[in-house]
């Protein structure tokens, strides 16, 4: 085979790989980015979509966290500058630094009455350490 | 003390930049005698940091800021690289390191281009140290002294975190001096066959640790954070996936550049990316422009250095590729169906793969410029990353044994009907008696045949069984990663479709069932350790006869004021019963404690095939009889 021709096949190749995995990136991120919602971005934007997956992040409002199936599942609601809420619940063991007041981030999904089940919740880290989501709000607060 | 570290420091600072431009003038003795030298120095310089720990010295700005006098030894030495300015100080030791140890170890017996990669070499060192000694330096004094030390992150007091930067820090910083080789080729004007066999054991030098690095950090994630998994598609997880992929396609590529003298432009592009992409994940994980999970002290000013930094190699290194690049000679002749047309297509496809990473980590910045806050998670790398991948899984045992030039394609049909007919089995067993997704089957097929192709090379290479021992290590080392490869593929399908996880919250007494297993709380009771103390729970879990007694903890570090988890692992021989204990709640007047139970099946084979691709690339770097010999010229 000649160098041109291997060349041409190879770029050829190359190309098809790359286009295959553009097309599979591009579907892949507009259904799986997740979209951050805090209480004030609720309010303006409504609802997404019941079922897919978003992060939704702000303090936990001191008073409102209770336990459900024998105390495995907590609800809270989520609070920022707004007057929105978000309620959320979570089935599981909550991080180390998980506390009422303090800034929470939860990856998960709300339902069709509006309340947001997490998969996942992520609190701060240590004192030097918080999600970059909830810096903004830090300083506006 | 310190202060002679520093002095030192700078003197090994001076003497990297005289070993870059003697070595670049082409001065391979002066340039390998300095590079000795600066590592003799930066040693010294290091240990002056390690002792300042050792005896908890709380005049040294970092170790009142990072270490504690409670602290357990082990942990006080491994605090020295445990915080950024340490780090950084072992990125330079191992720079220098690997610049002293090629000084000693490259036979060429071409002596303008080594001693233009030591020139190279000397320069990254110098650039580094500069980083080092001006925007994150360890040496600094605090005045007056604190009489006690801030403690070391808690999450950070493991044994398999003491190592794990080390490890990760001579992969990454290993592929410094293939960056140093490739330049020095391209100055030269020659990546042929004799730089091709350099450039490899280097290669497999940065390769091995910076597998063991990983697969210690994935290791320590999966018992230290309490959430059960491995792998969680963390942007600093992917800054150190990256440089690996790259480097994996790297140890391809130069085979032929070695045996056949192909691919050589490809090559050397792929040297530079590996060092390129390594300093990109550092500035991933240090400047804090991503979320990840992981706790990191970041500062956006040495973010800013770094990517300058990034963009000198890069602008120099790829400005030398686009000069030269073009006047490499070609190699021998070859056909798409043939082992180069393989291996083209294996990188091809890893470097689609790094890419599709690349794109998932950095995305959120893009969104970000638009206005949008947005993560990526592993939904999207499942899409994209794992299918791509599973491309050249799949071809790797049909392909393996093709012939260089021209393949000899006689036995394709057998191997076809021999793949169809395991999906097919495994498809059957999957829907049928064991009863899981389809997906999941065709992973366990892929694994199986990955295992077996590798098994079936070394026969057909040995010819005869009695010979199989006898075969050059090299063989051996790529069987094993295909195998290690073949191992981890059957482990993480397993694990990633098989777990089992729960919530419990039980009061004392109380009991619970988890994937077949009734676990009950016995206690639990206060304890104290050398520098916190701790919830200890008492679980048994019963299952069919077998017992077994898990003590997971919550342990709380006043000096950090901060709560850890200790989870408590049961091999039960086919996988992991996990407990992870949570905080105390208050239900309906009752104590209950919340515990998070997992059921991990065959994750310590995911382990042991990754740890086997690592204990390949050192098999790799054995010389074998043939290439011990000094090289003509």
């Amino acid at each position: 085979m000649r160098a041109r021709t291997r060349r041409l096949y190879t770029f050829g190749i190359a190309a098809l790989l790359v286009l295959g995995a553009a097309v599979l990136a591009f579907f892949a991120l507009r259904e799986n980015a997740n979209l951050f919602y805090t209480p004030e971005v609720l309010a303006e934007n409504g609802l997404p979509q019941p079922g897919r997956e978003v992060k939704v992040g702000g303090w936990v409002e001191p008073g409102t966290l209770t336990y459900a199936d024998d105390g495995a599942t907590m609800q809270f609601t989520v609070i920022d500058n707004s007057p929105s809420t978000i309620t959320v619940r979570f089935t599981g063991v909550a991080p180390d630094l998980f506390r009422e007041g303090q800034g929470v981030v939860a990856t998960g999904s709300f339902d069709q009455a509006g309340t947001f089940t997490a998969r996942q919740l992520l609190a701060k880290h240590d004192e030097n350490y918080q999600p970059r989501e909830l810096k903004p709000l830090e300083a506006g607060g | 003390m310190i202060e002679a570290g520093h002095f030192a420091a700078f003197l090994a600072l001076a003497l990297s930049l005289a070993q870059g431009v003697l070595g670049l003038r082409g001065e391979r003795r002066t340039a390998g005698l300095l590079a000795v030298t600066a590592f003799g120095l930066m040693a010294l310089s290091f240990l002056t940091i390690v002792n300042a720990f050792v005896t908890s010295d709380f005049s040294v700005a970092l170790v009142a800021n990072n270490s504690h006098t409670l602290k357990p030894m082990v942990y006080k030495i491994a605090g020295a690289w445990g915080n950024h300015e340490g780090s950084m100080a072992m990125w330079c030791l191992v720079t220098v390191g690997f610049g002293a140890a090629a000084a000693a170890m490259m036979r060429t017996g071409r002596e303008l281009f080594e001693a233009r990669a030591l020139g190279v070499q000397g320069l990254l060192a110098t650039g580094s140290l500069a980083y080092l000694l001006l925007a994150s330096s360890p040496y600094l004094r605090l005045d007056p002294a604190p009489f006690q030390g801030a403690g070391l992150n808690p999450l950070l007091q493991d044994p398999a975190l003491a190592i794990h930067p080390p490890m990760l820090y001579l992969g990454y910083v290993g592929y410094s001096f293939v960056f140093a080789l490739a330049a020095a080729g391209l100055m030269e004007g020659r990546i042929d066959r004799v730089w091709a066999r350099e450039a490899r054991g280097w290669s497999l030098a940065a390769f091995a640790p910076l597998t063991f690095g990983i697969a210690l950090g994935s290791y320590w994630a999966y018992y230290e954070l309490g959430w059960g998994g491995w792998w969680f598609w963390d942007p600093v997880e992917n800054a150190s996936l990256m440089p690996w992929l790259i480097g994996a396609a790297l140890l391809h590529s130069v085979v032929v550049t070695e045996k056949r003298e192909g691919f050589a432009a490809w090559t050397a592009l792929l040297a530079v990316l590996a060092f390129l992409f390594s300093i990109l994940g550092a500035f991933l994980v240090r400047s804090g422009v991503l979320t990840s999970v992981h706790a990191f002290a970041v500062d956006p000013e040495r973010g800013t250095l770094l990517l300058t930094g990034l963009l000198v190699y890069g602008g120099f290194a790829l400005g030398l590729f686009a000069l030269r690049a073009p006047k490499l000679e070609g190699g021998k002749a070859w056909t798409l169906l043939s082992r180069e047309g393989a291996l083209m297509a294996n990188n091809v496809v890893l470097i689609v793969a790094t890419l599709t990473v690349l794109l998932g980590t950095l995305f959120p910045l893009i969104a970000e410029a638009f206005g949008r806050t947005i993560s990526v998670g592993e939904p999207y790398f499942n899409l994209t990353f794992v299918p791509i991948l599973a491309l050249i899984l799949i071809l790797l045992p049909v392909v393996q044994g093709w012939a260089w030039g021209k393949a000899d394609l006689k036995g394709w049909l057998r191997w076809a009907v021999g793949g169809a007919a395991l999906v097919l089995l495994f498809v059957l067993l999957g829907v049928g008696p064991l009863d899981i997704p389809a997906g999941a089957a065709f992973g366990l097929a892929v694994g199986v045949w990955l295992v077996g192709g590798a098994l079936w090379e070394l026969k057909r290479r040995a010819i005869t069984p009695g010979r199989v021992f006898k075969l050059p290590l090299r063989v051996w080392s790529m069987t094993l990663a295909h195998v290690g490869l073949g191992l981890f593929v059957i482990g993480a399908v397993v694990e990633t479709t098989g777990r089992y996880e729960a919530t419990l919250a039980l009061p004392e007494g109380g009991s619970g069932e988890v994937a077949g297993w009734t676990i009950t709380l016995d206690e639990v009771r206060s304890i104290e350790g050398p520098n916190w103390y701790a919830d200890r729970a008492v679980l048994t879990a019963r299952n069919a006869g077998q017992t077994a007694t898990l003590t997971p903890m919550k342990r709380f570090y006043p000096a950090a004021s901060m709560p850890t988890t200790e989870t408590a692992i049961h091999k039960t021989g086919t996988g992991d019963l996990y407990a992870a204990l949570g905080e105390q709640r208050d239900v309906d007047g009752e104590a209950r404690w919340v515990f998070r139970i997992y059921y991990n099946p065959l994750v310590d084979l995911l382990f042991a095939g990754v740890t086997l691709i690592g204990l390949a690339g050192l098999i790799g770097l054995w010389p074998s009889r043939r290439t011990a010999k000094p090289a003509e010229a």
